[in-house]
C-alpha cells in the first residue's frame, strides 16, 4: 500500500497548482459553445490541462499519457470547483475513437476544431425500438450513387439542438446479422431532412431531443471504419461512457453539501443534523461513498501499475454510483419535508434546485447509459461467467 | 502509488487459504462445533503458519505484520468459517498489551498459540441489565455476559471507564459458563466473579479505543471473506442446478441477485485495505474509517447473507449444504462489539456532528 504519488511529481502538483491560483478568479461561467468557454479550453490545451494526450499535429497538448499526471490535474482543479473545460460528446466519446480508428483525413478534418469547442457533436444511436438492445436499429442509410441516402429516427439526443454535427449508427446491410450490418456516419445537422424535437424530460428540461431523418443524403466518404462495423466502433465509445457517468469524487463533494446543509437547517430551532433519525440515514451514505472512493482508489491503481488485477471493480461504477447519487440527493430532499419540494423560482428552494434536479437527473442515469439492468446482465456474464439468458421464442403476428 | 496488497500479502493470503482448504473444510469446522475436535487443533495448525503472532514483533517471538496483513487473514478465515480465537488472541490481546507496555511476558505464549486472552467488552461497550460488575483494590465482583472465547486462559475485561483489567480463567473466585449463541464457530461464555483478582492492563481510554478499532476493521475483514464465499457458494450452484431445462443461472431474477451480490462486496474489499492501513499509518482516519468500514461491511454482508441462501433455494435453508455457517458468523460479527447504528453514531461523533 503506497498512496503517495513519489515526488518526482510534486514539482508538477505545484505548476498545476500555480496555475489554478493565478487563473481561479478568471474563469468563465459560459456553457458549450460560448465564446468564454471556447477561449478558456484553448488557454488549458496551451498549458495541457485539456486535450492533454491529444497529438499536437490534431490541435492537442501531445503529451505522453501519464494517469497521474490527469489525477493530479483532477485534483488540483477539484480542490477549488475550477472549470475543467469543454466536456459534450464530440469530446468525450467520438475524439477517442477518431483517434483509434478514423482515416487521417478525418482526424485532421474534425480533432482539432471539436476538442477547441468550434465543432459541437450530437450522438444519434437510441432509437424508439433500439434502447437497451440496441444492435436492433432500423434507421436506415442507402448508398445512392455517392451519396448515403438515410431515413429513420432517434431518441434521447443530447444537444441536437446545439450541434453543429452528428455521429450516427445506421444500418446498411439489411440482410446481415443484426450486429453486422450497422455502420458509423457522421454528417451536419444542417443537412435538409433533418428535423429536431425537443424532448422535455420529468426534470421539466429538454436535455434530449428526438431527431427526425427524411432522404437526409451525406457524402459516402464520412463513415468512420469499414461498412458494417459500426458496432464494434459505437462499443468502443460506450467503453468510454459508463465508468464516468457516476465519479466517487463527485458523490463525495455533494455528500459534504449534505452535511453542510443538515449543520445549517433547522426545524422547530432544532439542526437538521440533530434528527437522530436524518444522521443515521447521512452517515450509511458516508459508508458508501467512502467505499466507492476507495474502490476508485484501487481502480487508478491497476491502471498505473498494468499487473495489479482489479476484480470487477470497473464494471460495478455505474451500478452502484447512480444508486448512490440517487439516495443521496434524496436524502436532502427527505429531511427538508415541504422546502425539499420547491422548484423553479420558489424562494425557498435550497442549493439552487440542485437536490431536486440531481434526485431526478440520477433516475435518469440509472435508465441510461446502458440501465442499471443491463448493468447487472453485464456483471453477472462478464464478471461471475453466469450464461446469456436464451433467445426468446419471437412473438406470433 | 499502489492501492492493494503487496506480493508478500498475497502469499501470505494465499498460503493461509491454501492451509483452511486442505485442513479446515467445512467437514472440520462441523466437528469442532460439535465438540468432536477442539478448536485448539486448528489454532494450533495456524500457529504453524505465525498466525497468532501475526501483530506481536519478532523479539517477543511474533512474525512483526501490520493491521492490513491482519485484516486480509481475517478475511480468509471468515471466507472458510473457520473456528479459531484469532479475534481475541491475535487481535484484541496484543493489541492492548502492545499498546499499554504491560505484561509483556505473555507475548511469547500468545504469539505461540499456547496461550488464548479472552475478552469481556460488553459491559463497556453497552451494558444489558443482567450483567455488570465492580473492580475494587484489584478484586472483581460481579458478571459479564457474551465474554469471546469460551476456552481461554485469561480474560481481558473493559470496564464502563474504558479501564482494562486481565482475569485468569482458572481463578476459583471466576464461575464460567459457555452461552450458545447462533455462530457456533465462536465461543463465548458468562464470567462470574466473586472477588477475582483483577489485573490492571490499562486505564488510558486510548488503548481501549485501539483495541476497539482495531477489532472492528477485524470483524469487517471477517464478513467481508464470508460474504465472499457466499457470493461464490452462490454462483457455482446457480450453474449446477437446473429447473424448466435450464441452469437457473441463465434467469435474470438469479443472475441479478449474483449481480447485487458482488457488486456490493467488490468496494468492500477495498474499504477492508484501506481501513486496515489506516490504523498502522493514518492517525487522523483511523476512527472513522474503522467505525464506517466495520458498519457498511455489515450492512452489505447481511444483505448479502440473505439473497446467498435466497439463490440456493431449499437447499440454502438445509443443514446439509451449511451456507447457514456463514449467515451466522456474519450475523455474529455484526452483534459482536458493536452494532453498525452504534458505530455510525460514534463515527458521527468524531466528525463533530453531535450537538455540542
Amino acid at each position: 500500500m503506497d498512496l503517495s504519488f513519489g515526488s518526482e511529481y510534486e514539482d508538477f502538483r505545484n505548476e498545476v497548482r500555480q496555475f489554478v491560483e493565478a487563473n481561479k478568479d478568471k474563469q468563465p461561467g459560459g456553457g458549450a459553445g460560448s465564446s468564454d468557454g471556447i477561449s478558456w479550453q484553448k488557454k488549458l490545451i496551451e498549458h495541457g490541462y485539456a486535450a492533454r494526450t491529444i497529438p499536437k499535429e490534431y490541435g492537442g497538448f501531445g503529451a505522453e499519457p501519464d494517469i497521474i499526471k490527469s489525477r493530479i490535474i483532477a485534483e488540483e482543479f477539484g480542490r477549488v470547483q475550477m472549470n475543467t473545460g469543454l466536456g459534450g460528446q464530440g469530446i468525450s466519446m467520438l475524439t477517442p475513437v477518431l483517434l483509434e480508428v478514423g482515416t487521417e483525413e478525418q482526424k485532421q478534418q474534425f480533432v482539432r476544431p471539436t476538442i477547441h469547442g468550434e465543432m459541437v457533436w450530437c450522438q444519434g444511436y437510441s432509437e424508439p425500438g433500439a434502447g437497451s438492445d440496441l444492435a436492433s436499429l432500423t434507421t436506415r442509410a442507402e448508398l445512392d450513387g455517392d451519396e448515403w441516402v438515410i431515413n429513420g429516427q432517434k431518441i434521447w439526443t443530447s444537444t441536437a439542438h446545439l450541434a453543429d454535427w452528428i455521429f450516427c449508427l445506421v444500418r446498411t446491410e439489411p440482410d446481415a446479422p443484426k450486429h453486422q450490418g450497422i455502420s458509423f456516419l457522421l454528417f451536419k445537422m444542417d443537412t435538409p431532412g433533418i428535423e429536431i424535437r425537443p424532448l422535455v424530460d420529468m426534470t421539466m428540461n429538454a436535455n434530449f431531443n428526438e431527431v427526425f431523418f427524411t432522404d437526409v443524403r451525406v457524402p459516402k466518404d464520412q463513415i468512420v471504419g469499414k461498412r458494417g462495423e459500426g458496432w464494434q466502433v459505437a462499443n468502443a465509445i460506450l467503453g468510454y461512457e459508463r465508468g464516468s457517468l457516476a465519479p466517487p469524487d463527485a458523490a463525495q463533494s455533494r455528500l459534504n453539501g449534505l452535511i453542510d446543509l443538515m449543520q445549517r437547517e433547522t426545524i422547530n430551532g432544532e439542526r437538521l443534523m440533530d434528527n437522530p433519525h436524518y444522521r443515521e440515514r447521512l452517515m450509511q451514505i458516508q459508508g458508501r461513498v467512502l467505499a466507492m472512493r476507495f474502490n476508485d482508489m484501487r481502480l487508478l491503481s491497476s491502471r498505473i501499475n498494468k499487473d495489479q488485477d482489479a476484480g470487477i471493480s470497473g464494471m460495478i461504477v455505474k451500478l452502484l454510483g447512480t444508486e448512490l447519487r440517487h439516495e443521496l440527493e434524496g436524502l436532502a430532499i427527505d429531511i427538508m419535508g415541504e422546502i425539499g419540494l420547491s422548484f423553479h423560482g420558489n424562494p425557498y428552494t435550497r442549493g439552487g434546485g440542485s437536490w431536486q434536479y440531481q434526485y431526478m437527473y440520477f433516475l435518469g442515469l440509472i435508465i441510461g447509459g446502458g440501465t442499471n439492468q443491463i448493468q447487472r446482465n453485464i456483471i453477472s456474464e462478464r464478471g461471475l461467467g453466469m450464461p446469456r439468458e436464451p433467445k426468446a421464442v419471437v412473438k406470433a403476428q | 502509488m499502489e492501492f492493494g496488497l503487496s506480493q508478500d500479502q498475497t502469499l501470505l493470503q494465499d498460503s493461509v487459504n491454501r492451509f483452511l482448504t486442505e485442513q479446515v473444510p467445512l467437514d472440520r469446522v462441523r466437528k469442532v462445533t460439535a465438540g468432536d475436535v477442539a478448536d485448539s487443533e486448528v489454532w494450533q495448525g495456524l500457529a504453524d503458519l505465525g498466525i497468532p503472532g501475526l501483530l506481536i514483533p519478532e523479539d517477543h517471538g511474533g512474525v512483526g505484520l501490520g493491521s492490513l496483513d491482519a485484516a486480509i487473514v481475517a478475511e480468509s478465515l471468515g471466507y472458510h468459517v473457520t473456528p479459531v480465537p484469532f479475534l481475541t488472541s491475535a487481535i484484541m490481546a496484543p493489541v492492548a498489551l502492545l499498546r499499554s507496555g504491560s505484561r509483556d511476558d505473555l507475548l511469547g505464549a500468545l504469539a505461540s498459540g499456547e496461550t488464548r486472552i479472552g475478552a469481556a467488552f460488553g459491559e463497556a461497550i453497552g451494558r444489558r441489565a443482567d450483567a455488570g460488575f465492580t473492580v475494587t483494590n484489584g478484586k472483581i465482583k460481579g458478571k459479564s455476559i457474551f465474554a469471546l472465547d469460551g476456552d481461554a486462559d485469561h480474560y481481558l475485561v473493559a470496564t464502563e471507564d474504558r479501564s482494562l483489567y486481565l482475569v485468569a480463567a482458572d481463578d476459583s473466585k471466576i464461575e464460567r459458563t459457555n452461552l450458545a449463541t447462533v455462530d457456533r464457530t465462536r465461543s463465548t461464555c458468562q464470567l462470574v466473579y466473586s472477588g477475582a483478582d483483577a489485573e490492571l492492563i490499562s486505564d488510558d481510554p486510548a488503548v481501549f479505543t485501539e483495541v476497539l478499532d482495531t477489532a472492528w476493521v477485524m470483524q469487517a475483514a471477517d464478513t467481508l471473506g464470508a460474504a465472499q464465499s457466499m457470493c461464490d457458494q452462490s454462483v457455482v450452484y446457480a450453474k449446477q442446478r437446473e429447473q424448466f431445462n435450464r441452469v437457473i443461472a441463465s434467469f435474470q431474477a438469479v443472475k441479478h441477485m449474483c449481480a447485487d451480490m458482488a457488486s456490493t462486496i467488490e468496494p468492500c474489499r477495498s474499504f477492508v485495505w484501506y481501513a486496515g492501513h489506516a490504523l498502522d499509518h493514518v492517525p487522523d482516519e483511523k476512527r472513522l474509517m474503522a467505525c464506517q468500514v466495520k458498519a457498511h461491511v455489515q450492512e452489505v454482508g447481511k444483505q448479502v447473507s440473505k439473497t446467498a441462501t435466497e439463490v440456493h433455494g431449499g437447499m440454502g435453508f438445509t443443514d446439509l449444504v451449511g451456507l447457514h455457517y456463514w449467515f451466522k458468523r456474519i450475523g455474529a460479527n455484526r452483534q459482536f462489539l458493536g452494532a453498525p447504528e452504534m458505530l455510525r453514531e460514534e463515527a458521527a461523533r468524531i466528525q463533530g456532528f453531535l450537538a455540542a
